[in-house]
């Protein structure tokens, strides 16, 4: 009876989860889907705890509390900071995967071998190698975007890097095998370690030849990852509502990564194992290009007079914080009656849409957020385009220069504005380390400085201007 | 950019009409089950598994496909909520008469679970809440 009400309610909350995606089709029904989420986990947990083989309950209320303490300062943090909250929840997700799987396997090799059936043992293995590889690669990519000081931001790379990597995957699956045909050998439970080691080892190994400007590929990769653990997990325990809802995240993560790749015109194999770090340095040398400056109250004159202008914004815009400045310099805009859009490339940032994030918390209208192909269609009327911390997204090079490690990338046209703008930090390359032609053209002056202070600036020049203050 | 309503609301329909497919897929999958849950703990139906995976992952890659793409970031927080259903086999590994080492594994997965899904949850929530399509006091607020 209690089995049966248990899988009503994993069904109720399969269909719930399968709502709470649908709604996120359109920000008006987003926070629907929210609730629809929660209300579905609830009901999972309360199913789930409900079940009468559930006999100890202070460790689970212990560590569900627990996991409130973290989880609540870790849903705060600052909306900069989001592309590494993803990272370490990925992480959580595979922890908490391996771990099961780890137990399982102990629990039923100790008592009740006969578990230990073919099929869940190459169900253990693939959740503990996906679950424990997702676990330290995503640590790394968090510790990567956190700017943590003892893991390197640049790619690392090595001679026979993927070979090496391989063979370790490859000891691992031979292991596996040997564990799937002889699970109750007296040497498994020491040989089930092994697994466990090269799994760690070899998501360490995956991530640190990635680089920044690949973070929002590889992110969505472990996300597909950690939702494909827990599909195994449900192999595993015969649970349904594991694979399913597994099985939604599995694939989110996948069709994210697949859209990031076309906009940058990559495979996955190629993101995964290309090393992209390795091809710059060569590209600089020849002959020495100068940068146009402007000052701050020229561009500001500039801007007064345009009718349309786009600003592209980029992960400087995210490091500088400059947001809200952005939004000010909007709204000066707007007050005179000039046109402003966004231009949002699918890979600006550091993960998928984070861009829309910050730009959406500085209270900028969704409406005014353009993505890539509608605005190229407007560019050749725009007057002034603003790009703020951006650099591959808008390097004309992607379109024609085939050494370029972006050739065939699709960018923003920021180069067929009347005017171009770019605030630039310093006078260094990009993350992907490579000169940006568009800004030695004829019509583009570069503003040097922190994105932040230089929008600032712009929007003193401007206000002050308009004779407000 | 935003999908017109009568996409939406086939979009609506497909999604209903799958997961009435799914829940069926899924009752006969627990029926055809039942029987064989009594001739030992070791035999489950996997088939029918594999079959609730692959039809879900189909149902996931239809739906994932609308969402827009200003979302994209809620998205991956809130389908790192939902993948935090692992939440479910921890409840059962921390809490059922195993030995003692067996039921730590399963309360520190159950701790990170559930931080996944308190964490991503409220943050999915925090961010949809700015999502908006005017400023609301512009006008009468600055000058």
């Amino acid at each position: 009876m209690i089995h049966g009400l248990v899988q009503f309610a994993y069904l109720i909350a399969t269909a719930l989860f399968v709502f709470a995606l649908h709604w996120m089709n359109a920000p008006v029904t987003a926070r629907r889907g929210v609730y629809a989420g929660v209300v579905a986990m609830v009901i999972a947990v309360a199913a789930t705890w409900a079940q009468p083989e559930v006999v100890h309950h202070a460790w689970i209320i212990l560590a569900i509390i627990a996991g409130f303490v973290v989880g609540v300062p870790l849903s705060m943090v600052p909306l900069t900071a989001v592309p590494q909250r993803t990272a370490l929840s990925h992480a959580f997700g595979g922890l908490a995967a391996g771990l099961v799987g780890t137990a399982k396997f102990y629990l039923w090799y100790s008592e009740g071998a006969g578990n230990l059936t073919t099929f869940r043992m190459i169900a253990i293995i693939t959740e503990i190698i996906l679950g424990y590889l997702t676990f330290t690669g995503s640590l790394m990519a968090a510790g990567k975007l956190q700017e943590v000081k003892w893991i390197p931001q640049r790619p690392v790379t090595y001679p026979l890097q993927n070979l090496s990597n391989f063979a370790l995957l490859g000891i691992a699956a031979v292991v596996g095998i040997a564990l799937t045909i002889s699970p109750t050998a007296p040497w498994a439970p020491k040989l089930f370690p092994i697994i466990i080691v090269l799994a760690l080892l070899f998501g360490v190994l995956l991530i640190i030849p990635i680089g920044g400007a690949d973070m929002p590929t590889v992110i969505a990769i472990l996300n597909s990852y950690a939702g494909l653990s827990a599909v195994a997990m449900g192999f595993v325990l015969d649970n349904k509502l594991l694979i399913t809802a597994g099985a939604l995240d599995g694939s989110s993560g996948l069709i994210l990564a697949v859209i990031m790749c076309k906009a940058m015109n990559r495979s996955f194999t190629n993101v995964l194992f290309g090393a992209f770090g390795q091809v710059q340095q060569k590209q600089i040398g020849g002959e020495q290009k100068v940068y146009k400056g402007e000052t701050i109250e020229g561009a500001a004159q500039v801007m007064e007079q345009a009718n349309l202008v786009v600003i592209i914004p980029g992960y400087g815009m995210a490091v500088a914080q400059a947001q809200h400045k952005v939004r000010e310099l909007y709204d000066q805009l707007k007050k005179r009656g000039i046109t402003v859009k966004f231009a949002i490339h699918p890979v600006a940032g550091r993960m998928p849409g984070h861009m829309n994030v910050l730009l959406a918390e500085a209270d900028i209208p969704y409406t005014d957020l353009m993505e890539m192909d509608d605005i190229n269609a407007d560019m050749p009327q725009c007057d002034v385009a603003l790009v703020v911390g951006a650099n591959d997204v808008v390097n004309p090079a992607a379109r024609y220069d085939k050494s370029s490690p972006i050739y065939g990338m699709p960018i923003i046209d920021a180069d067929k504005a009347r005017t171009i703008f770019a605030i630039k930090r310093s006078k260094s390359p990009g993350f992907a380390g490579i000169d940006n032609e568009l800004y030695f053209l004829d019509k583009t002056w570069m503003l040097f400085g922190d994105a932040k202070n230089v929008i600032g600036e712009l929007v003193k020049q401007l206000s002050g201007g308009s004779g407000m203050h | 950019m935003s999908i017109p309503r009568k996409n939406r609301m086939a979009g609506l329909i497909t999604a209903v009409t799958m997961a009435g497919l799914l829940s069926m897929g899924m009752t006969a999958g627990a029926a055809a089950q039942a029987p064989t849950e009594a001739a030992g703990p070791q035999s489950i139906d996997y088939w029918s598994l594999l079959f609730v995976f692959v039809l879900s992952s189909f149902i996931g890659l239809g739906i994932i496909r609308r969402v827009s793409r200003l979302l994209h970031t809620p998205l991956m927080s809130i389908t790192n909520a939902i993948s935090a259903i692992a939440v479910v086999g921890s409840i059962i590994v921390t809490g059922a008469d195993y030995p003692t080492p067996i039921r730590i594994m399963g309360a520190i997965a159950l701790f990170a679970s559930m931080t996944n899904i308190v964490s991503g949850f409220l943050i999915t929530d925090r961010m949809l809440k700015m999502f908006k399509t005017e400023h609301k006091q512009v006008e009468g607020g600055h000058s």
